[in-house]
């Protein structure tokens, strides 16, 4: 991706939770770095509690760094931009009092666009996840997966150029999750969004990405990043490819120091063991 | 499975009620509990439609129903308002809503001497206790249903752009739905109890001022009449209130 221009830049961003000198001080996130080019897939990857989520919402403007700061074209984020990114999260945050399609036509009210538009953009962002016949339903009608394609066609039908993805389907069981993972393939494909996704899941993150970014154990910083020359929309032949597999087990390698680091320091496991 | 279960339910239910009815007839057969104490069923389930007719029960459901009314009307503005109000601010929840559920659990009955002497013996002291009585579990459960709709759909709300207003119209207000209407529930019940309980104490009209008189006639067969009527608007009252909850559950879905 060197040579496209960076649509996100991330520039020595910090998050620390609790006051300078606390003994409970958390420091999440430490002097990360980051370009984000148009149009790519990044993912971010790392071990539990490194600050992935954190950096998604700095990214998205949920949260505010302690230091640094986020531009997205060249405007510093202070606060959520609807017109300019949209998320979709980890947990079910459908309402559960409107059905399939109010939901999504909610998103469209929040951020403003025209009640003549809603309706057809809404059939058209359900249709691209496949749950146009689901309309009337309610969340609480729906499996897991069904919700978070629901999810997607909200954030998909509010048509900004980035799409920030908090392990989205991080709750699903792993067949839902391979197939998700080849539809929104194909689906992101054709929107040319420009998008960072959280994700635990190695092969997912080699999968979908077109740079999959490795942060090391708290404090998070940026480890390495690695790029996976493969064109998209990506087949399931892809997931069993000896490519995908080699950049798998090199992902692997450099999360296993971090993720005993982790658990060490949580007192999961004993040192040396 | 289901249908045979459910009706085998109502059989049971109907049953026990019959059998009740069968104590209390063989309690008052010759030779058992004096009538004065203990009226046959019969003679009580006459004086029942006699309510309707010459001892005409009207003006006082009148009194009782527009006491009951005007209590539900304040308790529920006011609770709701100071709720929301409550709500808004993370420092007033803890600050508030222990003070009031600790002093929803005082018998709030104890203030009723105080609202004779402050409201007179009319309807005013009825309300004054209905409404205290009705206020918190309409306020406790308006902070409880705002101040806790889970933030991931607020993160969500604000994350596409959600303005204030829309924040509360589209998504506080029907996620807190529930739970203030159940509050609203409770507390159109409790405040019919309380009310009938004052009229009962001290008044000068209403349901619960009938029954008191005639036990201090001692004309238990009327009371046990006008006892029953009671039972009944409690029951109707209840259908109400349960049915109007269901509704605007499922309006909100």
């Amino acid at each position: 991706m060197s040579g496209a221009e960076a649509v996100i830049r991330v520039d020595s961003v910090s998050q620390a939770f609790g006051a300078e000198g606390d003994p409970r001080r958390v420091v999440a996130l430490e002097s990360a770095s980051l370009d984000i080019a148009r149009g790519e897939l990044l993912c971010l990857i790392g071990p539990s509690g490194c600050g992935k989520s954190t950096l998604l919402n700095i990214i998205g403007g949920l949260a505010s760094p302690t230091t640094g700061q986020v531009t997205i074209d060249g405007h510093v984020v202070r606060g959520p931009s609807p017109q300019k990114v949209a998320f979709v999260f980890q947990e079910n945050t459908l309402f559960p009092w409107r059905t399939v399609i109010d939901n999504v036509k909610l998103g469209m009210a929040f951020q403003g666009v025209a009640k003549s538009e809603r309706q057809e953009r809404a059939l058209q962002s359900l249709r691209a996840v496949g749950l146009a016949d689901f309309c009337d339903h309610y969340p609480g009608q729906l499996s897991g997966g069904m919700k978070q394609r629901v999810q997607l066609a909200r954030a998909l039908g509010l048509k900004t150029e980035i799409l920030l993805m908090d392990e989205p389907f991080a709750a699903l069981d792993e067949q839902t999750r391979m197939v998700l993972g080849e539809d929104l393939s194909v689906l992101l494909a054709q929107t040319g969004k420009t998008i960072v996704f959280v994700t635990h899941s190695l092969a997912e993150a080699v999968f979908l990405a077109d740079r999959v970014a490795v942060l090391t154990a708290r404090p998070g910083r940026l480890k390495k990043l690695i790029h996976v020359e493969e064109g998209h929309p990506r087949k399931s032949n892809f997931m069993t490819s000896s490519k995908l597999n080699g950049l798998r087990n090199e992902l692997y390698e450099l999360l296993h120091e971090e993720i005993r680091k982790t658990m060490i320091e949580r007192g999961e496991v004993r040192e040396g063991a | 499975m289901k249908k045979p279960s459910r009706l085998a339910a109502h059989l049971v239910q109907l049953g026990i009620l019959v059998a009740v009815l069968g104590a209390w007839y063989w309690a008052t057969l010759p030779g058992g509990i004096n009538h004065l104490l203990l009226p046959p069923p019969i003679p009580v389930f006459e004086g029942f439609w006699v309510l309707f007719t010459a001892d005409s029960i009207w003006p006082d459901l009148l009194v009782t129903v527009r006491e009951w009314v005007t209590a539900v009307l304040l308790a529920s503005v006011s609770g709701c308002t100071l709720g929301y109000l409550i709500s808004r601010s993370g420092y007033a929840v803890r600050v508030f809503d222990p003070l009031l559920a600790g002093l929803y659990s005082i018998p709030a009955i104890l203030l009723f001497p105080l609202y004779l002497l402050f409201f007179g013996l009319g309807p005013g002291s009825k309300i004054a206790i209905g409404t205290t009585i009705a206020f918190f579990p309409i306020v406790l459960n308006t902070i409880a249903g705002l101040a806790y709709v889970d933030k991931a759909y607020i993160t969500a709300a604000r994350s596409m752009g959600a303005s204030d207003f829309q924040l509360f119209w589209s998504v506080m207000l029907p996620a807190a739905f529930p739970v203030v209407l159940t509050g609203l529930r409770i507390g159109c019940i409790v405040a019919f109890l309380s009310i009938l309980g004052g009229e009962t104490i001290s008044s000068l009209a209403g349901l619960g001022h009938r029954i008191v008189s005639l036990a201090e006639n001692m004309e238990t067969s009327r009371m046990f009449s006008n006892i029953l009527f009671a039972v009944l608007i409690a029951i109707v009252i209840n259908v109400i209130v349960t049915f109007a909850e269901a509704r605007g559950r499922r309006g909100m879905q």
